[in-house]
């Protein structure tokens, strides 16, 4: 009986050992790829856990199920026995460790196992100061997902995304996680509609400093920004062309609220009406290959997602079920919308497949916003939520393995994925 | 061993073992012919440094609270340039700011109501008279869906207002309509009250 005391005070501190999991993981996925992360060695009395951050990164793709890592550090020279670690049920193991080799200067070493063939599939070594640890397990994090899945992983892009805390707004750049968050720009008013330049450097988006809505670029590494749309009336719902040229906006300068294309390096050039209509049109995005965009109107008497192509004409319907269908996202083979549906007045994340029209709820939150999918096209952030508080969710295609973000405190909200970008 | 203990319980409540077996018992590490194992590995791909001096992932940040003026430069802006402030000269007649300036609207509406017809026309006499003041009518809605859209409702709403006044004679030029949305409630909270706070136009002198 006194094992089983001992159980039971170990699980309430194995759960507590959990809960420092900032990420919170629910949901099981249909075929999830069990892996093995074995703590690094060296790691032990460093505050970034390495093994710990690759395994929430992998688990939270929905596409990983972790197993159990064991106690013993293994570093990347020892040869596992790896049909041990089958039995337990891994199919993957990877080790690996952490060691200074100067004043803030640290080399991470790491090597991953095929436990069903046997089989050493490489690894990587990195070196790096201790401020950017988290980024190198989050390169390695892809590095993994790439070698066992073959898609690219998104563990090492950025979000963007607003909090509201007391009268200040920030908008925030942080890592896709959530983690290290760091504030681009601090206002008394708020901000709205992020969206992300290709280049990853930039972020459009809509503030209410001057007392009405305007756009700006803004440069992330310098904190510098133009100001680009400061028309009559208010000036909202900026997308970026897939070649970063063109700013698609919503612009209420001819009346109502309608769709504009501007040159995205543009100063004070007369924008371009993409559509003429007596309707609200609003909330654009480009297809990813810059040959159309979808946009919300209510030209048909309530708020549907439409196409057009960019040069103007004939736009035709995309969302059919339901009278409240706005704030599209596409993934990036095109092949998927995200939007949020108005189902018995709750606002729920939907997802379409654009061949078929079928489309499905993801969520069973009644208050999401702002979908983004990932640049690999495998996840969708959203803001939602969740206990009265506004939270940041990511979650798989099929909805069933979602995640709660890290965050800064405060309501959050309006997430925009950023782009891949080169290591 | 305690430790052991806390992780072998957890692995068996997530049912991630497959068998229960310690791993404290069992070699997890091959360690006959390791020397030689060593030898036959894959040297590790050197990945990219990061120096402390790296750029990417740098945030630089900009902070406009403490800007004492904040006010955008126009660009492309239509409106002339425009100075705020009364004329001076009033002794009887009624300023914006002594008329009502707030219009509320039902819920999913933009129709501007009769029963605000005196406001507006209030608002209307002292627009004509003092034609250096400039009125900015911000439209609002309440907190329910998406932001951009409610923007646009926002947007119809300070329009309607824009052209009743219109109408009764204000000049285009001394007038911009812009849109708030959901983001600046008169009222927090989801009770039809503070609802209904929020569907509103206000008339604002600048």
């Amino acid at each position: 009986m006194n094992k089983f005391l001992i159980a039971l005070v170990a699980t309430f501190l194995g759960v507590n050992a959990l809960a420092q999991f900032r990420v919170e993981v629910s949901g099981a996925g249909l075929t999830q790829f069990p892996i093995a992360v074995a703590p690094f060695k060296g790691n032990d009395g460093m505050t970034q856990k390495l093994a710990t951050i690759v395994l929430a990164d992998l688990e939270r793709s929905g596409q990983f199920r972790g197993v159990d890592n064991g106690v013993v550090p293994m570093d990347e020279n020892i040869r596992p026995d790896l049909p041990v670690w089958r039995k337990l049920g891994a199919d993957a193991l990877l080790t690996g460790s952490i060691s200074r080799t100067g004043e803030d200067r640290y080399e991470v070493r790491f090597r991953l196992w095929d436990a069903v063939r046997n089989q050493d599939l490489g690894g990587q070594s990195q070196v790096a100061p201790a401020a950017e640890l988290r980024r190198v397990a989050h390169r390695m994090s892809d590095w993994v997902y790439e070698k066992l899945t073959g898609e690219k992983g998104v563990f090492s892009t950025r979000i963007a995304y607003v909090t509201k805390s007391a009268s200040i707004f920030n908008l925030w750049v942080a890592d896709s996680d959530g983690e290290g968050a760091q504030s681009a720009l601090r206002s008394a008013e708020p901000i709205i509609s992020p969206a992300w330049a290709p280049n990853g450097n930039q972020l459009a988006y809509v503030s209410f400093e001057s007392r009405k809505p305007v756009v700006y670029v803004h440069e992330i590494d310098s904190g510098k920004r133009r100001l680009v749309a400061n028309f009559k009336g208010s000036n909202s719902a900026p997308a970026w062309s897939p070649d970063g040229k063109t700013l698609a906006l919503t612009l209420s300068r001819d009346g109502g609220s309608q769709l504009f294309l501007l040159d995205a390096n543009s100063t004070g050039q007369e924008p371009k009406r993409l559509a003429a209509s007596s309707s609200i049109d609003t909330e654009p995005v480009f297809t990813p290959d810059g040959q159309a965009i979808y946009f919300v109107s209510d030209r048909g008497g309530s708020p549907q997602i439409y196409k057009i192509p960019v040069s103007g004409g004939n736009a035709e319907r995309v969302t059919f079920n339901g009278t409240y269908n706005i704030s599209p996202s596409l993934s990036p083979d095109g092949r998927w919308l995200a939007y949020v549906s108005r189902v018995a007045g709750a606002y729920k994340l939907h997802l379409q497949d654009l061949n078929s029209g079928q489309s499905q709820a993801l969520t069973d939150t009644s208050a999401d916003e702002s979908p983004s999918f990932a640049p690999n096209g495998r996840m969708i952030i959203y803001a939602t939520q969740q206990l009265g508080r506004e939270a940041l969710m990511t979650s798989t295609m099929d909805g069933r393995v979602k995640a709660r973000l890290a965050g800064q405190s405060g309501d959050l909200r309006e997430p925009a994925w950023g782009p891949l970008v080169a290591p | 061993m305690y430790k052991l203990i806390v992780i072998w319980v957890l692995a068996a409540l997530l049912g991630a073992c497959s068998s229960p077996i310690k791993l404290n018992e069992v070699n997890v590490e091959d360690k006959s012919g390791q020397a030689a194992a060593a030898a036959a590995m894959k040297s590790l791909t050197p990945a990219m440094a990061s120096g402390a001096g790296d750029k990417k992932g740098t945030v630089a940040n900009l902070d406009t609270t403490k800007d004492v003026k904040s006010s955008a430069s126009s660009v492309g802006s239509a409106m002339g340039a425009a100075a705020a402030g009364a004329s001076g000269n009033t002794v009887k007649s009624l300023g914006a700011a002594d008329a009502g300036r707030t219009i509320y609207f039902a819920f999913d509406s933009f129709v501007v109501r009769p029963e605000y017809q005196s406001i507006l026309e209030e608002n209307a006499r002292s627009a004509k008279a003092n034609k250096i003041q400039r009125l900015v009518i911000e439209g609002h809605t309440d907190e329910r869906g998406g932001r951009e859209y409610n923007l646009a409702l926002g947007q119809k709403r300070a329009d309607a207002v824009r052209n009743a006044l219109s109408l009764l004679g204000v000049s285009d030029t001394q007038m911009e309509s812009v849109s708030f949305g959901k983001e600046k409630p008169a009222a927090m909270g989801d009770s039809e009250t503070a609802m209904e706070k929020n569907r509103r136009a206000e008339i604002n002198i600048r």
